[in-house]
């Protein structure tokens, strides 16, 4: 007889040891020390099912995809379309036309910006964005704004890093267009209220492009239960490779939009009069393109089921919540993003001790983190710091690795007394 | 590596307590340095007496290696002429980039920085004052990038 689902525990059970195993780089050895790698938010490791997958189709199934009709070419089609379908399971989107593979979140953003907002966009439009972007989120939209002549609004957040949500519903309005907003923030860890956000921007009219980036990892997303027009994510912040990525579109929004690049692929027949168009999703994916690291994503996506992504959730929010505590109890630090909803970054300062510094004590001890903006300038200026370091947590940090950070830092204290 | 070989008690000191810190009014030469890596902005202000620096002051928001680097600078270049501090330049950039070369003796308190180049990273945190002062002293004012 089964098991009563009843008595079954909500969370399954985390074993964070045998995960570890799983990711052969942890391994390795800096400056003498273990490695203590608290820089997933900037790019994960690879697990040996993603690292197998990718050496398996390179050594058996590679050829060029929807081209020829010999068996390679067709088991790379079938790996690399196989791929796709496993996305579109992944963020729950109604179609496989509805995946556009791109090279990562920035070049799906200004997939979006230039193939959707450019030709659409003109001077009174408004396009609205939040004060926690990352740069991606920011520039491209510039560049339309300088293209078309419509106009970036920005909605502010407070000192706790949240987005002030009064203000962003009073800057919607007939001329807003497109609202553009990360659904976690890289630099301070806010998970922002992304289905209200979409609630409250279809209410007036405007499209909404959700850039995933940093939630993709650490929360189950369904495209259709949050309403996004576009979701945007990188696969190497997914355990999966680099250089791959996926935009997300509704289907109706894509058809209606023009090819962004043009090239093979793309085209259903060419002549030098005129060219047609492919068919979603090719219209968008001009040229031959990254197949292996496709493969590696749905790698990548099988591992992350198989460890349960609510497990995995679950798991980094109690080190995020250890690691917050143990450091608010050091001397003279000051934590960046205080969200009451965050997910597995901790940004911080310590007093008298510049992060860039920091980083390199910590990496004299074999912790690895992320110093800098974070490719966030203006969530700096906000804060009025010219850069923090920051701790972030993926599925195989554990324990001793906050401890790790914790005995860091107090070296880090002691070098600079 | 050693941290102990980049934190030297004379960078420490000159990072807690910069010497020359603030601006010259009505200078005339000046220049912004920014390393956009770490967020690293400085200005160097210059006074110039003919070819001569007569007086040399900085301001800005750096690592303890850029501050003390900008700090150390503006002591050993005070009073020098644009070619001894050319000649002062290159040594210190020999210093920060080639591994194992002996610090030349015209380095002084200068010398301490040998420690930055087993941190490769940390270089252009040195460096960055330097190549501020040499655009202060080309172009009157700019803004240089270490990027």
């Amino acid at each position: 007889m089964a098991a009563n689902p009843a008595l079954a525990p909500a969370v399954p059970a985390f074993d964070v040891e045998r995960v570890r195993r799983d990711f052969p780089i942890l391994a390795t050895r800096v400056h003498g020390h273990p490695l203590v790698y608290l820089d997933s938010a900037a790019s994960s490791q690879r697990p040996w099912q993603v690292i197998r997958a990718v050496e398996d189709y390179e050594r058996n199934s590679h050829a060029n995809v929807h081209r020829g009709v010999h068996a390679l070419s067709q088991a790379a089609t079938s790996a690399f379309e196989g791929a796709r379908e496993r996305v579109r399971r992944f963020i729950n989107a109604g179609s496989t036309r509805e995946i556009i593979f791109t090279r990562g979140t920035t070049e799906g953003i200004n997939l979006v910006a230039q193939a959707y907002a450019r030709p659409r966009f003109g001077p009174g439009d408004e396009i609205l964005i939040t004060a926690l972007e990352h740069h991606s989120n920011i520039v491209p939209w510039q560049m339309v704004c300088e293209q078309t002549g419509c106009a970036l609004k920005v909605a502010p957040i407070n000192r706790r890093g949240e987005l002030e949500f009064e203000a962003f519903t009073q800057l919607l309005s007939p001329r807003t267009r497109l609202v553009g907003v990360a659904h976690v923030s890289n630099a301070l860890g806010t998970v922002l209220p992304v289905k209200r956000i979409v609630e409250a921007a279809h209410a007036h009219g405007a499209v909404v492009l959700i850039d995933g980036a940093q939630a993709v990892p650490h929360s189950a997303v369904d495209v259709r239960a949050l309403g996004a027009d576009f979701y945007t994510f990188s696969s190497h912040k997914l355990y999966g490779p680099t250089g791959i990525g996926v935009l997300y579109g509704r289907e109706a929004l894509l058809e209606a939009m023009p090819p962004w690049q043009g090239g093979g692929d793309m085209i259903l027949t060419v002549s030098f009069e005129k060219s047609t168009y492919n068919a979603l999703p090719y219209k968008f994916e001009a040229g031959t393109p990254n197949i292996s690291g496709a493969v590696g994503l749905a790698a990548a996506m099988d591992y992350v089921e198989g460890l349960g992504i609510e497990a995995i959730a679950a798991h980094e929010a109690r080190l995020l919540q250890r690691a917050t505590a143990e450091l608010l109890r050091l001397p003279d630090i000051e934590i960046i993003g205080t969200a009451a909803h965050k997910a597995s970054v901790l940004s911080f300062t310590m007093k008298g001790v510049h992060p860039h510094d920091l980083g390199t004590i910590l990496d004299a001890e074999g912790v690895a983190v992320r110093t800098g903006h974070h490719c966030a300038m203006p969530v700096m200026t906000f804060f009025g710091v010219p850069a923090t370091a920051r701790a972030s947590f993926g599925c195989y940090n554990n324990d001793a690795d906050v401890t790790a950070l914790v005995a860091a830092l107090k070296r880090a204290r002691e070098v600079f007394n | 590596m050693d941290l102990k070989d980049l934190y030297r008690d004379v960078i420490l000191d000159h990072n807690r307590q910069p010497r020359n810190f603030g601006r010259i009014e009505g200078t005339d030469a000046q220049a912004d340095g920014h390393n956009p890596l770490c967020g690293d902005r400085l200005t160097v202000f210059v006074r110039l007496n003919g070819e001569q620096v007569q007086d040399i002051r900085f301001e800005g928001k750096g690592c303890a290696i850029s501050t003390a680097s900008a700090s150390l600078m503006t002591e050993a270049v005070k009073g020098k002429d644009r070619a001894a501090i050319q000649s002062l330049y290159d040594k210190v950039h020999e210093l920060l980039t080639q591994q194992d070369a002996p610090a030349d003796a015209s380095l002084g308190k200068l010398a301490a920085l040998s420690g930055v180049r087993e941190f490769p990273a940390r270089v252009k945190c040195a460096s960055l004052c330097w190549h501020t002062l040499n655009a202060a002293l080309a172009h009157g004012a700019a803004t240089v990038s270490t990027e």
